[in-house]
């Protein structure tokens, strides 16, 4: 075979799966659309912020508010503590800890990267609920969602810091050596901001495992559809909504659960939107 | 020589990668049209509609039907209990699945009980409270009772465990009760039995509604709860199956006219002693 043959071949290749990855998305997009439209059509779109949660009610209210809020909030929080923890731990492992000690807890991170979201559900639902109920019942939270979250994004964030500030050269981080810096100063002004992109990244995919993820916060968070007053009040985020319900909701109901789900990817895509605007104006 | 070889390697990977993608996107095409072809219903395979609470069980019971006798096909289908009595009525399934008693405008339809759902209030086991009447049931998940002292039990806030709407048991419960929805203020939300009997199990403030099954085998397994007799009736599967426990409605196949043979053989399996370990591991409780 000609190399050029083979570069057309290969072309050819990246194009047709460029293609799928694209038409898929449309196609879930398109999907999820269709079978909100009836919803959208006979309840109309303002109803879905203004009523209350109630679909199989005599007179059936379909809001998601709550909802759309819980899930930005468990989110929001989660990442806000996963961060500063993974990085601070690809820090340690990339600079302070020895090598042998190193290798350890990332293998470890590793297998908490691999574990079910179901376990960490249930782990939430026997350990960390009866320890939150000591402070203030019912003990399934907004809190307890946002620390199982934690703990279920945390190994995302420390892996893809940790893989970051490996790609960052030896040559930029043995000039900062030979300027006779210090170590932290090495860490916070040469290896993080050399590394930011890399890291960032690994936010972006930890937020995104966050608001998606379902089994875990159904079992946690209570699933009442009420915007919390206190981290100890319980929620219902939107993947929660439509895992509870999907199975058992008929003709209107099925559709509410639907537009649910088209909200959820408002949601994640308005998220990326924001970070590749963010990254565009990062390079200009 | 051996880059070339890589590539090739690479490539054919990549070939069948595409091949995986595109095999996967005409599935979900297909899946999707066809979703909209309707239901064959005199043709081959014996159809079967209707109420989403029975249809996990009978999915069951057409796997193990379809095992004994070759060559027969069952289809299952959802839709809840109004579309079962609509297809029957039209001809466009043979059984259809009504998770409720037939009324009295559904005459022209014959009702086979196939099994019975209960619902058992239940409690954490350290709670004193042993017995609630209807009243006190009612006023305890509107939130008008907030704690167990007045319902005399030992003081301390009540954590109101309900079902997600649309679930079986809810609509057991709140039609036996006489409550919409919208009347009840959840402390928790739930979606299936086992995460309502962890989640009265891990809290002595609870209460809680599963199935009785379900509660029932929990209990033996010394998950610490407790089932609550309501208005002096124990909860028990027993008392449901001689009809003497309140909380409980009907499980029913509904047929229209004369059955045809592969009807009439599903039924009978159905409600066959065969079937009794199906209706139990769905925590239903099968009638003699």
């Amino acid at each position: 075979m000609l190399p050029s043959t083979k570069d057309a071949l290969l072309i050819g290749v990246l194009r047709a799966c460029a293609l799928v990855a694209g038409a898929v998305l449309l196609l879930i997009v398109a999907f999820v659309a269709r079978d909100s439209w009836p919803a959208l059509r006979d309840v109309g779109v303002t109803r879905f912020f203004t009523d209350s949660w109630s679909p199989t009610s005599a007179e059936p209210g379909f809001g998601i508010t709550p909802m759309i809020l819980a899930t930005l909030i468990t989110s929001a929080c989660a990442v806000a503590l996963a961060t500063p923890i993974g990085i601070a731990s690809a820090v340690f492992a990339q600079f302070y800890a020895p090598k042998r000690v190193a290798t350890v807890q990332r293998r470890v991170i590793e297998l908490l990267a691999g574990i079910p979201s179901v376990v960490y559900g249930l782990w939430g639902l026997v350990v960390l609920v009866p320890l939150l109920l000591q402070f203030a019942p019912p003990g399934q939270s907004l809190l307890a969602g946002v620390l199982v979250l934690t703990v279920m994004i945390l190994p995302t964030v420390a892996l893809m810091a940790d893989i970051a500030i490996a790609a960052v050269p030896a040559t930029t981080l043995q000039a900062a050596h030979a300027l006779a810096l210090r170590r932290s100063s090495i860490v916070l002004k040469v290896a993080l901001p050399a590394a930011r992109p890399g890291i960032m990244t690994g936010v972006v995919l930890a937020a995104g495992r966050a608001i998606g993820e379902t089994m875990a916060v159904l079992m946690v968070c209570g699933n009442v559809v009420k915007v919390p007053g206190s981290f100890f009040d319980p929620v219902r985020t939107l993947t929660a909504n439509i895992a509870l319900e999907m199975g058992y909701a008929l003709t209107d109901h099925r559709a509410a659960l639907f537009v649910s789900g088209l909200c959820l990817l408002l949601v994640w895509m308005a998220l990326v939107a924001a970070n590749g605007m963010a990254r565009g104006t990062e390079r200009a | 020589m051996k880059s070339s070889k890589f590539v090739a390697a690479k490539l054919a990977r990549g070939r069948v990668a595409v091949g995986l993608l595109a095999l996967c996107l005409v599935l979900l095409v297909t899946a999707c049209s066809s979703e909209d072809s309707g239901h064959p219903a005199s043709a081959g395979p014996l159809v079967v509609t209707g109420s989403s609470t029975v249809a996990p069980l009978i999915s069951d019971l057409a796997k193990a039907y379809e095992a004994r006798n070759p060559g027969v096909r069952v289809d299952v289908q959802t839709g809840g209990s109004s579309r079962g009595i609509s297809d029957v009525r039209q001809d466009l399934a043979a059984i259809g699945m009504v998770s409720r008693a037939l009324g009295e405008t559904e005459a022209d339809l014959t009702g086979h009980l196939l099994a019975l759902d209960g619902v058992a209030l239940i409690v954490h086991a350290s709670n004193s409270v042993a017995d609630l009447s209807p009243e006190q049931v009612i006023e305890i998940y509107a939130g008008r009772i907030s704690d167990w002292a007045v319902v005399g039990g030992s003081p301390g806030p009540i954590t109101v465990v309900h079902k997600a709407d649309g679930r079986s048991t809810q609509d057991v419960f709140l039609g036996h009760f006489k409550m919409d929805p919208a009347d009840v203020r959840a402390s928790v939300v739930i979606g299936d039995n086992e995460q309502g009997v962890k989640s009265v199990a891990g809290n002595p403030g609870a209460i809680g509604y599963v199935s009785i099954g379900a509660a029932e085998a929990s209990e033996k397994l010394q998950v610490p709860i407790k089932l609550l007799a309501l208005n002096g009736h124990a909860a028990t599967s027993e008392a449901v199956a001689q009809g003497s426990f309140p909380l409980v409605r009907e499980l029913n196949l509904v047929t229209k006219g004369d059955l045809a043979p592969l009807a009439q053989n599903f039924i009978a399996f159905a409600r066959s002693g065969d079937a009794r370990k199906f209706v139990e591991a769905h925590y239903f409780v099968a009638v003699d």
